[in-house]
């Protein structure tokens, strides 16, 4: 436990009660005394503080970065506006995911975010691909806070009216309790909200300033998970990795034309010879949301069969939990693409007991950004 | 009242043994979001598991304390799981039990012991 990792909020969890857990090498919260269930629930119905600054803040400058970055995703980067954000992901050369990402272009730079257990390959990567020509800059001087839910925008309003004015994927920087932050109207959690990069030494202070409203709410990681799981999004290591395309994890949306076939930037990305080809002919398994018919929760790693009895597993959950504003149990995991139909009845192996769920349509909650 | 080393806690009441699970247990699972218990009627065996109880968290097994037969179980709490962690030590109790050997008993903890035994 000595070797964890500190976010500079570390003193503050404490203080608010935190149950601490190892994640990605940090030392996080993962519920506070209000616990998971209530968490989940005032995140959506008012607003709720995350710290995620275990995730990697990466700084791209150079001449034509958008071009370099776009060597190693496929994304369209050089169509993204000055001040927009969009979702990406790194891709290896079968096609799978190295790590799933927001970038975004900051005007003279490119800002991207990362995933905590991927950031120093992703850097380490990124050296490779990129230097000389681009710079890549690993931050370790800036956390990164989101607050989520309704009253995201009153409740960061009152400490500085010009974010109301942000739309979803804006990005802009914003000063905040006397620090300059870096804001981006997202979250993960779909729910409308900012994620906020901010000095290490001011992150306390503007936690403080939020937490002083009495919407906000501080949420640790387990409410976060669930949060996640019912807007449909991905958890890197579980509904995604190295052995998934994003074909099959169902994230072709994050593949804009002008990187597919027949666009003007077609390809050349790590993987497009089988990102294309499974874009065109369909992937043999796709990533779906599967809903559990009774209460038992169906969690990571139940095997997924086609009938009540007999036979091999067709596939595999990836996420499971109880779903607080579903209020019923929910997954994802992944299915022959014959099975992927909405509506289809498959049968989890929960303790040796094969139980019915149906492919579900994602996101299980919808999303309410604010476009 | 006794408790076990497995966080439960018995209760004797008109003849028959009470079984749930401790404040601390339910404190350390967090939210109990599904519960499974034994069928009314079903002859049970000491450290069998019975029950199955799930939080936000994980899934956890409930041993049965005692030999015996299963006369009644709380439905209340799968149709509320949230009840065990309101009221573990009440409203929220698992099965009554019609116990053959009541021996182990002696082996389970008084209060003070399990406040000792969960430091």
């Amino acid at each position: 436990m000595d070797d964890l990792l500190r976010t500079p909020l570390f003193t503050l969890h404490e203080e608010l009660g935190a149950k601490m857990v190892p994640f990605a090498g940090y030392t996080m919260p993962v519920q506070y005394p209000l616990g998971v269930l209530k968490e989940h629930l005032h995140c959506r119905a008012e607003a709720g503080l995350f710290d995620v600054s275990h995730m990697g803040q990466v700084i791209l400058r150079g001449a034509d970065v958008a071009t370099w970055l776009e060597h190693l995703l496929p994304q369209d980067v050089i169509g993204l506006g000055e001040g927009r954000q969009r979702y990406g992901f790194f891709t290896n050369g079968e096609g799978g995911i190295y790590d799933d990402l927001m970038f975004a272009n900051r005007g003279d730079h490119m800002f991207l975010v990362v995933n905590a257990s991927c950031k120093d390959d992703d850097v380490r990567r990124m050296k490779a691909a990129l230097e000389p020509n681009i710079s890549v800059e690993l931050l370790d001087n800036r956390a990164l806070l989101a607050l989520q839910g309704p009253a995201a925008e009153a409740a960061l309003a009152t400490l500085n009216p010009a974010v109301a004015d942000m739309r979803f994927m804006d990005v802009r920087t914003v000063e905040l309790a006397g620090a300059e932050c870096w804001v981006s109207r997202s979250g993960y959690t779909g729910e409308d909200g900012y994620e906020i990069s901010v000095p290490n030494e001011a992150a306390e202070a503007l936690a403080r300033a939020l937490l002083a409203d009495t919407r906000v709410e501080p949420i640790g990681l387990g409410a976060r998970d669930s949060l996640r799981l019912e807007a449909g999004l991905c958890l890197y290591g579980n509904d995604i990795d190295n052995g998934t395309t994003p074909v099959e994890a169902a994230l072709t949306w994050g593949i804009q034309k002008v990187r597919r076939a027949g666009g003007a930037r077609e390809g050349k990305f790590p993987g497009a010879r089988a990102i294309l080809a499974e874009l065109a002919d369909g992937p043999a398994r796709k990533r779906v949301g599967l809903a559990p018919e009774g209460r038992a929760p169906m969690r990571e790693g139940v095997e997924l069969f086609a009938s009540d009895t007999g036979g091999e597993p067709v596939g595999r959950v990836t996420s499971g939990a109880f779903g607080p504003t579903l209020g019923r149990p929910m997954a994802m995991g992944y299915v022959p693409a014959a099975l992927s139909v909405e509506g289809t009845k498959l049968y989890g192996d929960v303790r040796g007991r094969r139980m019915p769920v149906q492919v579900a349509k994602l996101p299980f909650v919808p999303a309410n950004f604010k476009r | 009242m006794k408790y076990t080393e497995e966080h439960e806690w018995i209760r004797e009441e008109d003849g028959l043994y009470v079984v749930g699970i401790t404040e601390h247990a339910s404190e350390q699972l967090g939210d109990v979001v599904f519960v499974e218990l034994p069928e009314e009627g079903s002859e049970v065996v000491k450290d069998e598991d019975i029950c199955v109880i799930e939080s936000v968290k994980a899934a956890s097994d409930i041993l049965a304390p005692l030999d015996g037969e299963i006369v009644e179980v709380n439905s209340a709490i799968v149709d509320d799981p949230g009840k065990i962690n309101e009221d573990p030590l009440g409203d929220a109790w698992f099965f009554k039990l019609k116990v053959t050997d009541l021996s182990p008993m002696d082996d389970y903890m008084d209060e003070a012991a399990y406040k000792k035994f969960i430091g």
